[in-house]
């Protein structure tokens, strides 16, 4: 696969990865987050780990738009299609995400909600199309990746004059949870979670571009690099690391350029801005209720916001006690540390977010990495 | 006086007709159905009995009774036409296979049909005449069947069991508890092939890809591999959950781990970029014309060399070996240099294939 292949190439991996080995600097460690699920899921998947050297350790950070969506929102999501008589149409992996009462999205669906599986908002409008007479409900999650072709999505129903669709937007922002970590005691006061630089997001950044993040590097002092989530991108991006905290560097630099600019994609912002705006608060899985962190639909398209629509309300619902998906969703633990991960949690029954989407730091440790635990 | 025409009967209609009711309810429609369109298509000396069961002659092989082997397989693929097969040719082969994968010689099937009111009777006959096709070219006949019909909306089409019937000849031990550490793996070809051509036929998914189903009967090349004598351990065909299901239940029946190398492993470009665009993993996805062969390393030369032999192995590869391990780990180092586990699907990777 051309521009595919040249990014996971072993030859050019075990290069990279004697030049990381040779920049590390004899008895200093180096804890790098990277934010989003893409970049967790390569590390696995090509088993990265394998590659680096061990005074490199990677902290698994929030940015897996399923596994920081709390109870209360699919709980939201299931109502509409149990109760509301909805079609409601999903993302995959937010079907197996649990939710109140031993349910699922997956498991609702079993007890008879029509819950369908859409690749993109596209079949979402089209099945509204196809279906006149039924309500249907686009079950909107994810970070600004996702949140441009939602907006086209509510802008085209109403220019269609599609009065039987509408969103229930879940939609969260990248540099609210990041300013959530730096701010977190375990990082600013207890130390418990050495942070010495952030892989920046890949698909988020082509969106929002670089810029957001100089605040980061200048503020908290921490370097950023943004990378694609190929493996050499990200290995890449670690060598760029190591050299930035070597340096006493704090700045924002683009491994992606292939994608991401300063700016980002203006055309795309300015859809978002016209269709929605900051929510006040919103409760994360993990981070707990973050001000201004999300966004909602604005009141110019309140007929196709499904929260007004259904007159639904959130109520928070808190996680299984044992599971320590907050604390890993923060970088304060290692999936392995949780009482429940490999027993009673695993990826055909999940009691935590993480363990659902491969993305999940949880899930892809399971899936990909558990050998390495037993060895 | 008009003479009345006895037993008269108006022909199916082929162009326009669809199923309805009747045709499951043991009355003269029912008879007209089989008639002219299972039996048409199906017919051999058995099926044209038209008897409640089909009475077969001892199986025997090389002139000995051998052992029956007897395996059944449920299709209920959507979509029922896709890009290289049908629905018909399918349930052929996936019993064929089901079959011969033991090491025994298929010989007879049953099918069994439930057909959705409101069919398209054309749409149907395809299906037979895919399958009549399919069962010649495997030179394994259908020898029974039933058809029952159910209310529209209660089906979704066509639904099609087969059950096939082989025998087995002695000293032919295949199963998936038999791969010891230092065993070969190896695959009879490139992977995806049949999930991918489904997917890209299926409905708000539909893309252009120049990619076929691998369906086709293995009892062939199985026939072509026992002949080496090789010591064969175990053969399976990748269906469902594709490579990565096949072999973890390997390793969990044999009490072994694996090792697979990555590069070795053949997807074609095709495959490769559909499932990275729909964020798949071929090891994951299914396949209807492909078999995993497990044996001795000292005879994965010989082995390979006659799979590569036959037409539906040409693109045979050695793909790993078996290891010790007591958590039965199937393992992959990964093309980049690293190692990972190849896990078990959690859930679905695909809503339905077959």
């Amino acid at each position: 696969m051309k521009y595919i292949d040249e990014f996971r190439d072993g030859e050019v991996a075990k290069n990279l990865a004697l030049s990381i080995g040779a920049a590390v600097e004899p008895g200093r460690s180096y804890s790098f987050m990277e934010f989003c699920g893409g970049h967790t899921h390569a590390i696995s998947r090509y088993g990265l780990s394998d590659l680096l050297p061990p005074a490199i350790r990677m902290v698994h950070g929030p940015g897996c738009p399923v596994c920081v969506l709390p109870i209360g929102r699919v709980d939201m999501a299931i109502d509409l299609a149990l109760n509301h008589g909805v079609i409601l149409c999903t993302y995959g992996d937010t079907l197996r995400i649990p939710a109140s009462d031993g349910l699922s999205l997956m498991k609702a669906k079993a007890r008879g909600g029509d819950i369908r599986m859409v690749y993109s908002t596209i079949d979402a409008l089209q099945i509204a199309r196809d279906n006149p007479a039924r309500e249907v409900v686009f079950f909107a999650i994810g970070f600004e990746t996702t949140t441009p072709p939602t907006a086209v999505a509510i802008q085209q129903a109403e220019t269609e004059g599609l009065g039987n669709f509408s969103v229930l937007c879940c939609h969260v922002l990248t540099p609210s949870a990041i300013s959530n970590i730096l701010e977190s005691p375990e990082v600013r006061q207890w130390g418990t979670v050495p942070l010495d630089g952030f892989i920046g997001p890949a698909h988020v950044s082509t969106v929002i571009g670089s810029r957001p993040y100089e605040f980061f590097a200048e503020e908290y002092r921490k370097p950023v690099v943004i990378a694609g989530f190929e493996p050499l991108d990200v290995m890449q991006a670690i060598l760029m690391l190591v050299r930035q905290v070597n340096e006493g560097r704090a700045e924002v630099e683009n491994e992606f350029s292939r994608a991401v600019s300063r700016d980002g994609n203006l055309k795309a912002q300015d859809r978002v801005a016209e269709v929605f705006e900051l929510r006040r608060e919103f409760e994360w899985r993990g981070l707990s209720v973050v001000p201004y962190s999300a966004l909602m639909i604005r009141q110019k398209y309140a007929a196709f916001d499904a929260e007004r629509r259904f007159s639904l309300d959130y109520h928070s619902v808190p996680d299984n006690k044992a599971c320590d998906c907050g604390a890993i969703l923060r970088g304060v633990k290692k999936p392995q540390d949780c009482k429940l991960f490999g027993t009673v949690c695993t990826p055909e029954n999940p009691i935590g977010s993480c363990m659902v989407s491969s993305e999940g730091a949880c899930a892809a440790h399971y899936s990909y990495g558990r050998h390495k635990d037993m060895h | 006086m008009a003479e009345i025409k006895r037993g008269y009967v108006r022909p199916l209609d082929l162009k326009q007709g669809r199923v309805d009711l009747t045709h499951g309810s043991g009355g003269r429609s029912m008879v007209q159905l089989i008639s002219e369109l299972f039996a048409k298509h199906l017919g051999n000396e058995y099926l044209g009995q038209g008897n409640d069961g089909a009475v077969l002659p001892a199986p025997t092989i090389d002139g000995r009774v051998g052992r029956l082997v007897m395996s059944t397989d449920c299709h209920v693929v959507s979509p029922l036409f896709f890009p290289g097969g049908d629905i018909g040719c399918l349930s052929v082969h996936g019993t064929v296979n089901d079959v011969a994968v033991m090491g025994a010689t298929p010989l007879y099937l049953a099918a069994g049909f439930i057909l959705e009111e409101g069919f398209p009777l054309t749409d149907l006959a395809r299906i037979v005449e895919s399958m009549a096709r399919a069962a010649r070219e495997a030179g394994v006949p259908v020898v029974t069947g039933d058809t029952k019909v159910v209310e529209r909306g209660k089906g979704d089409g066509v639904f099609i069991t087969t059950t096939g019937v082989g025998v087995l000849p002695d000293g032919i031990e295949l199963g998936g508890g038999r791969a010891r550490p230092g065993d070969a793996v190896i695959i009879s070809g490139c992977l995806g092939d049949h999930g991918v051509a489904i997917m890209s036929k299926r409905e708000n998914l539909s893309f252009d890809a120049p990619i076929e189903s691998d369906t086709a009967a293995l009892n062939g090349l199985i026939a072509a591999m026992l002949a080496t004598g090789a010591d064969l351990r175990c053969l399976r065909d990748p269906t469902r959950g594709g490579l990565a299901a096949t072999l973890n239940e390997i390793a969990g029946q044999s009490g072994v781990g694996m090792m697979l190398h990555e590069k070795a492993i053949p997807v074609k470009p095709v495959v490769a970029a559909a499932c990275e665009f729909l964020g798949l993993d071929p090891l994951y996805v299914a396949n209807e014309g492909k078999l995993i062969a497990i044996c001795a390393s000292a005879d994965a030369g010989r082995l390979l060399a006659a799979m590569r032999a036959h037409p539906l192995g040409r693109e045979a590869a050695l793909i790993g070996e078996v290891l010790a391990d007591d958590h039965h780990f199937v393992q992959l180092t990964t093309a980049f240099g690293g190692r990972r586990i190849v896990d078990w699907l959690a859930g679905d990777q695909l809503p339905r294939i077959c």
